[in-house]
């Protein structure tokens, strides 16, 4: 009976709908991007009463939200953290930067699509997208969770060896992921 | 009436009402929060969403033993404390395992979750719950003074340390928040702390600590956590209308009672900035320390 098809819909339903109404920001402020969460967090636009809160670490945060253009640097620290989270987790690539560079379409040290390395759920265009646009940004975010369309996590396990590569083409053959029990 | 059976479903029921009753007090809380910040907040009801969606996350972190043994710890600490403190007067409806000299016992294993958690989160490794331990145990000596003050002035003001004994007290001679104010203000001053709210939530500060002992641990364990600290809330609120409300005769006093508690720490802390460690020791070992030594000067003369 519990592994029947109906209750196994309706245990999915449930818990897809308590995904949908909390969503734990962990907001990786790695360009200029990250200045738009803050009024979307506060009193003006309140993302809090749709149940989108941030979170203080990787472990305990369910959406990776990147925000804006990423460097060489940064993208194996946005990699690791994007492992360390728990399952299920979501990325939104924010601003044109993630979509296809943007104003950095021909810099040396910025990667230029996103969707390359993490595998992205939404996308929120513009340069920079205002407090509204990251609103319906999650409000898409939560349609997706609600339908089970946002599988980029299961994306990501299935084609590990795409996105590895990526990377290695461009932090070198030698990048190895560290191990953190430590 | 006085079977295993009776006490063993009325300890579970007390576990589930705790924990009912504790979340929707934090949600109101961030309720009221938001509208304090003039927001609009959270539904009261989005701390079950959050526990909900933690409970079904997955967790595949392991960092030894004791770190997952840590969110039990403090499971068992809530637990011990919630079963040991009557929740009605005159045993109604919730049986519970209180027993002559329950106090000293609750004095300890109130402490007992957060040393617990501490040697959890000491494992994980994460320098982040490394120094939020120390901050929380350095804080917890601020505290601990004080309240422990009360309590042994309430003690020997009615030469019992039977909370059952402290309620018939009440129901004769009225509320000790009255007959014995000083031990009452010292242990409210204490219970800012106990619930670290701010400006006592140095120890799991998001943006400093980034949520100090805490950091390592997702899904289930936060679950669990939550939960916890749930019922440690409401075992905490329901300990204090014992102690100084004259405790409650049914669930609606007791609402109203704990939730006027409640709001003490809570208020408090959205309208205060956050004290660094020195500085909530210094505010523990001040009025709250002076306080207390009145209680006991107060219990001894009078």
């Amino acid at each position: 009976m519990i592994n029947d098809k109906n209750s196994q819909k309706i245990a999915d339903f449930i818990k897809n709908w308590a995904r949908k109404h909390s969503i734990w920001v962990l907001a990786y402020g790695t360009g200029c991007g990250a200045i738009e969460i803050p009024p979307t967090m506060t009193s003006r636009y309140d993302a809090e009463r749709l149940g989108v809160r941030g979170a203080a670490t990787p472990r305990q945060a369910d959406v990776l939200l990147i925000t804006g253009y990423l460097t060489t640097k940064t993208l194996k620290r946005v990699i690791r953290v994007y492992e360390q989270m728990q399952d299920p987790k979501y990325v939104i690539g924010f601003g044109s930067c993630t979509i296809n560079g943007g104003m950095y379409y021909d810099s040396y040290n910025t990667i230029k699509v996103l969707d390359k390395y993490l595998p992205v759920d939404v996308y929120i265009n513009g340069c920079m997208p205002r407090p509204e646009a990251v609103l319906a940004g999650f409000a898409k975010l939560q349609q997706l969770i609600q339908e089970g369309k946002a599988t980029g996590a299961q994306k990501y396990k299935e084609n590990h060896e795409y996105y590895r590569g990526n990377l290695r083409k461009i932090i070198g053959n030698k990048y190895e992921m560290p191990l953190y029990n430590w | 009436m006085e079977s295993v059976g009776y006490h063993i479903l009325g300890g579970i029921v007390t576990i589930i009402v705790a924990f009912t009753v504790g979340l929707t007090y934090m949600g109101l809380s961030r309720k009221i929060t938001a509208r304090i910040q003039n927001r609009k907040g959270p539904p009261f009801y989005q701390n079950f969403i959050d526990a909900l969606k933690l409970a079904s996350k997955e967790s595949a972190i392991h960092h030894g033993f004791m770190q997952h043994s840590g969110p039990a710890f403090l499971m068992v600490s809530a637990i011990l404390s919630v079963l040991v403190i009557p929740v009605l007067n005159n045993g109604n409806w919730f049986p519970n395992l209180n027993f002559h000299g329950d106090l000293i016992f609750l004095i300890y294993i109130m402490v007992f979750g957060s040393l617990g958690m501490a040697l959890g989160s000491g494992q994980t490794g994460n320098p982040n719950s490394a120094i939020g331990v120390t901050r929380g145990l350095s804080q917890m000596v601020g505290f601990e003074i004080p309240w422990v003050m009360a309590l042994v002035a309430i003690m020997v003001k009615y030469q019992t340390t039977s909370l059952v004994d402290l309620l018939e007290v009440q129901q004769t001679g009225g509320w000790l928040m009255f007959s014995s104010p000083f031990a009452f203000i010292a242990g409210v001053l204490a219970m800012l702390g106990m619930f670290r709210y701010s400006p006592f939530d140095i120890v799991s500060a998001p943006t400093e600590l980034a949520s100090g002992p805490v950091s390592e641990n997702g899904g289930k364990y936060l679950f669990t956590m939550m939960s916890s600290g749930s019922i440690f809330a409401f075992a905490k609120l329901v300990l204090y209308v014992d102690l100084f409300l004259g405790g409650a005769s049914n669930l609606i006093e007791l609402l109203a009672k704990t939730f006027a508690i409640y709001m003490i720490p809570m208020l408090y802390g959205v309208v205060s900035p956050r004290y660094r460690t020195e500085q909530a020791i210094q505010y523990f070992w001040g009025w709250p320390l002076f306080f207390g030594f009145l209680a006991l000067v107060h219990a001894l003369v009078f």
